[in-house]
């Protein structure tokens, strides 16, 4: 485990006095009053039990949902109150990783990766066709560019829809449940790649999860939410040792 | 006497009806908002042209055999229908300029975009139901991409200028079913039957035929649209919204001709 702590520390330069992202008393249906900083470079688990708002909250931060109340700042900008045009354009700057991995039924591997970079007017085929084989490639899924989606397994379906985030090179992720559903091993190796491509990269992520080994893996930090709250902060390490019988049971 | 507990009541009837009403209400209102969106962000700059021929050939051409097979038959068995009352007054060599007023006028438009409201708007309920429940539009808008003018303008715009070409096919196979039929119980050269068939249509019977489709066709994309991206979460989701939209686009379609019919009659 302190192998792995340390891997972490190494990977990430976390810029506390920069905020990448600024969440001031969320509120939702969830019932919670949420405050809480993302730090640049800096990788933040959410965690909580199913139906604690987890993906709600993610989801306020891109305005999929309309918050009931609060601020959301990404970069300092109020998302909340972003006309359409402004929106999209913050918008390019986070990548988000559905649970689903929400990739295009319809459309073949290549085709979901290049479908982000249809907007962008200066790039030339070649340029597009060099992103996407290194989008693939980061992701371990060179030898699949042809397939359709329905041919993946629930592994790579969630690489692929990491590439597919990834290939606009957002400066703030954020993840929905990346390791729910897949095998404890695949789970591992996806943690493993949210680490390596955010080295990469150099994001800032937000992961949420209920996954406890995933959070081993990838957090910096750790946000614990209960009944709508944040019940507890800090690193997995603290967090272990928590007065707090529930949240020690969390982590055991 | 009435036992009185074994009599069946209708729960809350007049809540239900007023709820009902209220309903139809707000959907006949986000419909309309629905489609000022589709107008809106079709004169934007920026048209998914790429898409729109895709979703043209899916609707055009994977309809071709069904609206090909549905107007043969259509034109035949209309044909063998009228026969015997035409026969009756003595006027079996009005059956092929009547048969083919019938299709061009009415049949023929009327018939396929049923065909078509079954096939195309079922689908594309469907299509974007599932992607809406597969969170594959949030997928798009969290790019920063339009998914309306990416999904629905396309379909839409599509399904506008597909219908028109697909009643045009349809109503020539319809009228060659009709020569088939024709010449089952007699004997009609090609070439007599269809100088009797142009002969007997005028212009006002093809202009307002063909301008109608294109309404048909606007309706079944729009309600489709309608249906697909604004489903419910759910797989349950997907089939309400592919069954709905074969229902209120068939509703449509009548709808229109009737008023079709109506505004052609004040000019003719």
């Amino acid at each position: 485990m302190e192998q792995k702590e340390t891997l972490v520390m190494e990977q990430m330069e976390i810029d506390p006095e920069k905020n990448a992202l600024e969440l001031k008393n969320i509120k939702k249906s969830f019932n919670g009053d949420i405050s809480f900083k993302l730090n640049k470079g800096e990788n933040l688990v959410v965690l909580g039990k199913s139906g604690s708002g987890k993906s709600v909250l993610i989801k306020c931060i891109v305005r999929l949902i309309e918050t009931d109340s609060g601020e959301i700042l990404v970069f300092g900008k109020n998302v909340s109150s972003l006309e359409a045009e402004e929106l999209n354009i913050t918008r390019k700057k986070i990548g988000f990783l559905f649970q689903s991995g929400a990739l295009y039924d319809s459309m073949s591997v290549r085709e979901n990766l290049e479908f982000p970079l249809r907007d962008k007017k200066n790039l030339s085929e070649n340029d597009i066709t060099a992103m996407v084989e290194a989008s693939l490639s980061d992701v371990g899924l060179s030898d699949v560019i042809d397939k359709m989606p329905s041919e993946l397994s629930g592994g790579m379906r969630k690489r692929l829809g990491l590439a597919r985030t990834m290939i606009l090179k957002p400066d703030i992720m954020l993840y929905d449940e990346p390791t729910t559903g897949l095998d404890p091993i695949t789970s591992k190796e996806i943690s493993k790649l949210i680490l390596e491509v955010q080295k990469k990269n150099r994001t800032s992520s937000i992961i949420i999860t209920h996954d406890v080994e995933c959070a081993k893996i990838t957090a910096n930090r750790i946000i614990v939410i209960k009944d709508g709250l944040i019940a507890a902060e800090g690193t997995f390490s603290e967090l272990l040792k928590s007065e707090d019988e529930w949240i020690r049971s969390f982590f055991e | 006497m009435i036992n009185k507990s074994n009599t069946f009541k209708f729960p809350h009837t007049k809540e239900r009806l007023l709820n009902s009403i209220g309903n139809f209400f707000n959907e006949i209102a986000n419909l309309t908002g629905f489609a000022g969106r589709f107008f809106k962000e079709l004169f934007k700059p920026g048209f998914e042209f790429n898409e729109f021929l895709k979703q043209s050939y899916l609707i055009g051409c994977k309809s071709i055999a069904l609206v090909g097979i549905t107007g043969f038959i259509m034109g035949l068995v209309l044909t063998i229908q009228s026969r015997p009352t035409l026969v009756q007054f003595g006027a079996e060599s009005w059956l092929p300029a009547m048969v083919s007023v019938s299709i061009i006028r009415e049949i023929g438009p009327v018939i396929t975009a049923l065909i078509c409201a079954g096939k195309v708007g079922s689908g594309i309920g469907a299509e974007l139901a599932s992607m809406k429940v597969t969170e594959q539009i949030d997928a798009m808008e969290v790019t920063g991409m339009n998914p309306f003018r990416y999904l629905v303008v396309t379909r839409i715009m599509a399904a506008t200028l597909m219908l028109p070409l697909l009643v045009i096919l349809s109503d020539v196979i319809a009228l060659y079913g009709s020569f088939i039929g024709v010449n089952l119980q007699g004997d009609v050269s090609f070439h007599l039957f269809f100088t009797q068939v142009i002969e007997k249509i005028s212009f006002m019977d093809l202009l307002p035929a063909f301008f109608k489709t294109f309404f048909f066709g606007f309706a079944i994309g729009l309600i489709g649209c309608y249906k697909g991206y604004n489903s419910d979460k759910g797989t349950e989701g997907v089939g309400k919204s592919a069954n709905s939209a074969v229902v209120y686009a068939s509703l449509l379609v009548f709808i229109i001709d009737m008023m079709a019919v109506q505004i052609t009659s004040l000019f003719i």
